[in-house]
């Protein structure tokens, strides 16, 4: 008699595959819009053109321009003006310390944003200077001299306190770019930093109603609070973080999430401390992984050669 | 009261009381398999050892999940998933294994109804079987509601609304059933209870009936042939295990099952380590929120097809075929008006009818998934309507079947 094996085995690999793709990879692809990552390229915004001057562009961050009136550079010991609760407050979020943004968000995009942040952040939708709808940050109209001259002395000066981008960690990069309006509770992160293993829980439950007031700031400015990023490695997948980092409204016309304007490098750098929030044990999964795989191959070929043995005397 | 001598050995002891001896050869080794039959036959054994898989699993999870509203979600996914030892492997494999255990299932199944292994004698073995399905649906149902993520709030509500029936409208029911007017904490409780003691409880029930079910009539062979196991077993004893058409269960027939088993196992290790997507899926790690519905909210794979049954009709009539896809499995032995116990291969019109079944459930299965939306749901209404016809048609056809 002909062994059938193979061939039934043939037909219920086939089956099952087809049923995989049909309702994994191919259900997907007709479920969710496809956005394409344009590399964090930017290439709305104009290259910046101008050679910048560091000491130049320190006199203006920290003088004309007034950026140190709302923001603080720990980095320079510049401390801001007020905590993080009344500064949400006053503008909604709390303007961010530049002491790292020259490494974690993109030159163009912080040239663009000082002079114009409704368009480099892309939510002019919701703010339109014409109808009176003032982003809370202020443009720069220049100091007096050629305005993309300054703007590109400031960037350089940005650059030149901050870290080398090789040197920005996932933690540093999600901080500047998302932490101020994203918790990330698995990481103990609220948006006015991280907190704290209080003693008394007196003082746990004040850190916890400034965080709720900051919230409540937070809420008004946005329309919604934005949702807290513990799991979103996992409820989301890469690719959709990614493009979504790099333009929300490719994703989500009419969102009030600015586009944030971080680097390539800094985008792969959120991603990482949202893998190290919602899927934390991956590296130990492939190295378990392997092993166990290992062992079931071994077992298989045990099994096999027993299988063999009993079936000598049968056939 | 019977008569007890001194026990020679342990097994002497044992034996005057349990009649061990008489038991294992009742279980196993005198326990006849027809040689005549291929790797579709260790199904049965690879289920067993997906199931001990999903239980020693889940007592892991038992003692770090909280049923409640407020912590559930976070003691899979913080809880057990990062801050306990391994837990992240227990929730694989458990989430996992309750997706394969149903490929596994519908192989099982199909097997059974492509070689005719519900027909003379073997009624109570698929009545048991489609029993078990049934209590393995309703346990991976209910252990989907653990989580508390958006699409265990979500199917929640969608499948509990199931039970207001339409233009019935028994919503007091479907209130009944969550212990609340949306699924909460009651109805977490509940399914949690379900989940971890009553289904189980009636699936192991369940598994007993469904071994028992097979001792008598045996299992069937790959060519229908009908087999004197008294006769068969004889000369296997006297000694012509060649020449036997019957192998003993343990070890002839276990040496295979478990060769099975073990290439079964390298591929589910695969999909627990490296390509889990499938099986947990996306949306159920964002936390149950009542204030916002998915896009799109779909069953786990295994539901799709008697999902898109539901779907394409309008309400009421979408109940009715929908309750009909649920019971119809159940009477295929009286369905099939055929007696030949044999391969679809060699029954004619009943082959052409296996295969479109086969076809049409795959299809149903990829349209339950897809939006409704333009030729998905006329693929998915005429799929649905294909699949009332084979059933309709299924006494006609065979009962003009020649013997085979």
């Amino acid at each position: 008699m002909k062994n059938k094996e193979p061939l039934i085995l043939v037909i219920v690999v086939a089956f099952t595959l087809l049923t995989y793709w049909l309702v994994e990879p191919y259900a997907h692809s007709q479920m969710h819009k496809h956005v394409d990552s344009q590399n964090f390229a930017y290439a709305d915004l104009p290259a910046i053109t101008k050679t910048g001057n560091v000491e130049n562009g320190k006199l203006l961050v920290t003088g004309a321009a007034a950026c140190t009136g709302c923001h603080s550079i720990a980095k320079e010991n510049l401390p801001a003006g007020m905590d993080a609760v009344t500064a949400a407050g006053a503008y909604g979020v709390n303007p961010p310390d530049l002491s790292e943004a020259g490494a974690v968000y993109d030159a163009k995009f912080l040239a663009d944003l000082i002079k114009n942040p409704a368009h480099a952040l892309k939510v002019e939708h919701k703010f339109d200077a014409a109808k009176g709808q003032m982003h809370p940050m202020a443009s720069f109209a220049g100091a007096g001299g050629d305005l993309d001259q300054e703007v590109a002395d400031m960037v350089a000066y940005m650059q030149s306190i901050a870290v080398k981008p090789s040197e920005v960690t996932p933690k540093m990069a999600f901080e500047n770019a998302c932490g101020r309006c994203h918790a990330v509770k698995y990481e103990k992160w609220t948006q006015i930093g991280e907190k704290p293993s209080f003693k008394l829980e007196k003082d746990s439950l004040t850190f916890d109603v400034k965080v709720l007031e900051y919230q409540e700031h937070l809420t008004k400015y946005m329309g919604k609070l934005p949702p807290d990023l513990s799991m979103y490695y996992r409820s989301r997948n890469e690719h959709f973080l990614s493009t979504f980092i790099e333009n929300p409204q490719a994703h989500l016309e009419g969102t009030a999430m600015p586009r944030v304007g971080v680097t390539a490098d800094a985008a792969h750098k959120v991603i990482e401390y949202l893998a190290d929030s919602a899927d934390t044990k991956r590296h130990e999964r492939s190295s378990v992984g392997m092993n166990v795989i290992i062992f079931a191959v071994v077992f298989a070929i045990f099994a096999l050669l027993w299988k063999k043995q009993v079936w000598r005397d049968l056939h | 009261m019977a008569h007890f001598t001194k026990a020679t050995s342990v097994k002497d002891w044992l034996n005057q009381r349990m009649a061990i001896e008489k038991v294992e050869k009742v279980m196993a080794s005198e326990y006849w398999i027809p040689k005549n039959i291929n790797f579709l036959w260790a199904m049965g054994m690879v289920l067993a050892i997906t199931f001990a898989l999903l239980l020693v699993s889940g007592i892991f999870l038992l003692m770090y999940y909280q049923p409640h509203v407020n912590t559930a979600f976070d003691s899979v996914n913080f809880t057990i998933m990062r801050e306990v030892d391994y837990g992240w492997l227990w929730r694989h494999v458990h989430g996992v294994a309750a997706s394969v255990v149903f490929l596994v299932i519908y192989i099982h199944m199909f097997t059974g109804i492509y070689y005719g292994s519900y027909k003379k004698g073997r009624e109570m073995i698929w009545i048991s079987g489609m029993l078990l399905f049934v209590t393995f649906s309703a346990e991976a149902f209910s252990g989907y509601m653990l989580p508390w993520g958006q699409m265990s709030y979500w199917a929640g509500m969608v499948i509990t609304n199931i039970f207001s029936l339409g233009d019935l409208h028994l919503d007091g029911l479907v209130e009944w059933i969550r212990g609340d007017y949306v699924p909460g904490q009651a109805f977490l409780n509940r399914f949690f209870m379900l989940h971890a003691l009553l289904l189980p409880l009636a699936i192991m029930g369940l598994i007993g009936l469904h071994f028992a079910a097979l001792r008598i009539p045996h299992v069937n062979n790959q060519d229908g042939e009908e087999i004197d196991f008294d006769v068969e077993a004889k000369k296997y004893l006297s000694g012509d295990k060649a020449g036997s058409k019957v192998i003993r269960f343990a070890n002839d027939f276990m040496s295979k099952d478990l060769m099975v088993v073990g290439i079964f196992l390298i591929f589910f290790f695969y999909l627990v380590f490296f390509h889990y997507g499938f099986a947990l899926d996306p949306v159920n790690f964002d936390p149950a929120d009542p204030l916002k519905t998915p896009a799109h909210i779909y069953p786990e794979w295994y539901f799709l097809w008697s999902y898109e049954i539901l779907r394409p009709f309008s309400v009421n009539i979408g109940l009715v075929a929908f309750g009909f896809a649920q019971v119809i499995f159940m009477l295929l032995p009286w369905l099939d008006r055929s007696p030949n116990a044999v391969p679809a291969s060699r029954r004619g019109a009943f082959s052409v009818w296996f295969w479109v079944l086969l076809a049409d459930m795959i299809t149903l299965t990829a349209m339950g998934k897809l939006p409704p939306e333009g030729i998905f749901s006329t693929i998915g209404l005429v799929a649905a309507l294909l699949f009332i016809a084979l059933w309709v048609v299924l006494p006609f056809i065979t009962k003009n079947e020649k013997k085979a």
